[in-house]
């Protein structure tokens, strides 16, 4: 029974760096800019998180840092593409390219340091009971806070006048322009939001997953979670099904090569990407609500021109 | 008087020119990682800057990080044969046909290829026989570990990640001959978060003791939050867990990098194959820690063995996996089969990938 407790808790730790990492994407392409740099931003949380974690000695203010430096670096992102309307996905390419430079720069000194974990809530008896006590009680700090942004997300986007007018925003920013919405200031707030979000799924990998820094420790978490706001068609929930689909299956494949099950361990490695994009592609098929659902203004620069 | 005088500053001019060009040798490195990865590039930076050190101001050394393999090896090694590169050392299994087709167009500059296989008239192949190392742990695993099962954390099914499980099967055996071995394939050198679950699933799998051929240092982290023992891949990862490492296989390829250097400069190099092992310094053990002295007696007397060369860890009779003979008693595996070896010893508890 213990040996199920324990998977669980590490699809958890594996699935919630991905589900941060792709809400704060999905509320950036709602608004209808396209973020490439989610890996740039997320290894930015990473080192900055860890870094500020070891001249302090406070993982906690590693953590409020890393969101922070990556809410800074994203404002990088929303200058160029939303002040001067540049390519956003040039822009976003750059800004994972120039995240993992800087992030290498900034963490030199600090590779093969020990780190400090951020410490796991513990309620006396609650979190012993047997099987759920650990999984419900006794996670990490950010495990609590990705569920309750799933939560907040949702009633964001879709009960909220501000959520409204964001998706207004991302499905027709020439139209929201018209209604005198502020189409660039809400692009930035939605950048932010993403950048912090990043920063938090980086803080998440160098102060809880593995707490360490070693460069580009991202190792492509950022891509995954931009597919997975794409395949979960922009809803969150279909974002929180596949960040633990994705993890399940990961966790799984690897367990089930420790048994020793005779199939290929490549065709093992590839199978998270396959269930996660077989699932979510069945469960979107719906093509009129999938359409929907996709920003129409995605990836497009805005000027306004008067 | 002016005559002179242009002659002094032409003299200076050419004490300067000569200052400039000090260093008269120059030898080049081509990194696939980044050279603070804590592992494997970070091993060879280590053993540039030795040679960098050891030749004072008469050799200088360039190096290149984070180079993929493929067309980008091709363009960095080139660019390297053209800017007056001596001698250009490619650190990647990866880089070898890059390597070898660079090689080709520049005649005069020397290539050493870090392990592969293939050579020419300026291209040197070099590589370590990590596999001692590991035998050396599979006989630490066997007498430390409670439940006799170890787990092993593979990147990719090439002949060196191999060897290793295999020598650390047969190192196991001669303690243990029940030992079981579990292999989880990351199909990645490098990704620490996916490192960690391999380590998670093994351990929550009932293996007391865990060992990897990937490059952080992340498995041994959560060997020492299970409160386990693991050994340590590439570099000394003690600091990671300073109550978990047992030993671990550190990589040395200083005293390599400066004999060729040597050679280079004095006209003595030739192109060869070498494969080192422990004798020759290419790879060293990290000391024996948190076991007993009895199993630490065996490790040193292991590694004194292999050293001296009284035991090769290829050595029969081995069987296949299948329990189709391989060596026969004494017979000892030769080099050509290990470095293409594609099979399975008796005893690995895992399926190879193809």
């Amino acid at each position: 029974m213990e040996i199920a407790e324990n998977i669980l808790l590490t699809i958890a730790t594996a699935s919630t760096p991905l589900l941060i990492a792709a809400l704060g994407e999905l509320v950036v392409e709602r608004s209808g800019v396209l973020n490439l740099g989610v890996e740039g931003m997320m290894v930015m949380g990473a080192v900055c998180g860890f870094v500020l974690t070891a001249t302090t000695g406070s993982p906690w203010l590693g953590l409020i840092g890393a969101v922070f430096a990556a809410a800074l670096f994203s404002l990088l992102f929303g200058f160029l593409t939303l002040s001067i309307a540049t390519n956003q996905v040039a822009s976003g390419l750059s800004l994972t390219l120039l995240g993992l430079g800087l992030s290498g720069l900034i963490g030199e000194k600090f590779v093969g340091i020990a780190g400090q974990k951020l410490p796991s809530l513990y309620i006396p008896g609650l979190s012993d009971i047997p099987l759920i006590g650990r999984l419900v009680f006794g996670q990490d700090p950010i495990f609590y806070i990705s569920l309750a942004l799933v939560v907040g997300v949702m009633w964001f986007l879709f009960r909220t006048r501000a959520g409204l007018t964001l998706r207004a925003i991302g499905d027709n920013h020439e139209s929201a322009h018209a209604l005198g919405i502020g189409v660039i200031r809400a692009r930035y707030l939605a950048v932010l939001f993403g950048g912090a979000c990043a920063g938090l799924a980086g803080a998440h990998l160098s102060l809880v997953y593995t707490p360490q820094w070693v460069e580009n420790m991202t190792s492509g978490r950022g891509w995954i979670a931009l597919a997975l706001v794409v395949f979960a068609s922009w809803r969150p929930w279909r974002v929180l099904a596949g960040a633990y689909l994705f993890g399940g299956v990961t966790i799984g494949q690897l367990h089930a090569q420790a048994l020793g099950v005779g199939i290929p361990s490549q065709l093992l490695s590839a199978l998270p990407y396959l269930a996660t994009i077989a699932v979510l592609v069945i469960i979107s098929r719906n093509r009129r609500l999938t359409l929907l659902n996709t920003p129409a203004s995605l990836g497009r620069p805005f000027v306004p021109n008067r | 008087m002016k005559r002179s005088l242009s002659v002094l500053i032409a003299s200076v001019a050419l004490a300067l020119a000569g200052n400039v060009t000090a260093a008269d040798f120059k030898a080049c490195f081509v990194y696939v990682g980044s050279k603070t990865d804590g592992g494997w590039t970070q091993a060879h930076d280590i053993g540039r800057l030795e040679a960098e050190k050891h030749f004072g101001g008469k050799v200088e050394t360039v190096f290149v990080e984070n180079i993929a393999e493929g067309p980008d090896a091709d363009r960095a090694i080139e660019r390297f044969a053209r800017s007056g590169c001596d001698i250009i050392f490619t650190t990647s299994f990866g880089f070898m046909d890059p390597t070898l087709k660079v090689a080709k167009k520049f005649r005069k500059v020397k290539f050493e290829h870090a392990t592969g296989y293939k050579t020419a008239d300026n291209l040197t192949s070099y590589n370590s026989r990590f596999y001692e190392g590991r035998y050396i742990q599979g006989q630490i695993a066997a007498k430390m570990s409670k439940q006799g099962v170890a787990g092993y954390i593979a990147s990719f099914p090439i002949p060196e990640v191999v060897q290793g499980i295999n020598a650390f099967v047969l190192g196991a055996q001669t303690v243990n001959p029940d030992f079981k071995l579990k292999v989880v394939w990351v199909n990645t050198w490098f990704d620490a978060g996916k490192e960690a679950d391999a380590a998670k699933a093994l351990i929550d799998q009932g293996v007391d003791i865990l060992t990897q051929h990937t490059d952080s240092t992340a498995p041994m982290q959560v060997a020492a939050e299970r409160g386990i023992h693991a050994f340590g891949q590439a570099s000394d990862m003690i600091a990671a867990g300073p109550k978990t490492q047992l030993t671990a296989i550190i990589d040395t390829w200083g005293a390599y990098y400066i004999k060729r250097i040597e050679a280079a400069m004095n006209g003595t190099w030739k192109s060869q194959s070498t494969w080192d092992g422990l004798v020759d310094g290419i790879l060293t053990m990290a000391p024996y820690t948190n076991m007993p002295d009895d199993v630490k007696a065996m490790a040193m007397n292991t590694e004194a063995k292999i050293r001296s060369g009284d035991l090769a860890p290829f050595t029969g009779p081995i069987n296949k996996q299948d329990g189709t003979p391989w060596l026969k008693a004494g017979e000892r595996a030769d080099d050509g089969t290990l470095l293409g070896l594609n099979f399975y010893v008796q005893g690995v508890d895992d399926k190879l990938p193809q």
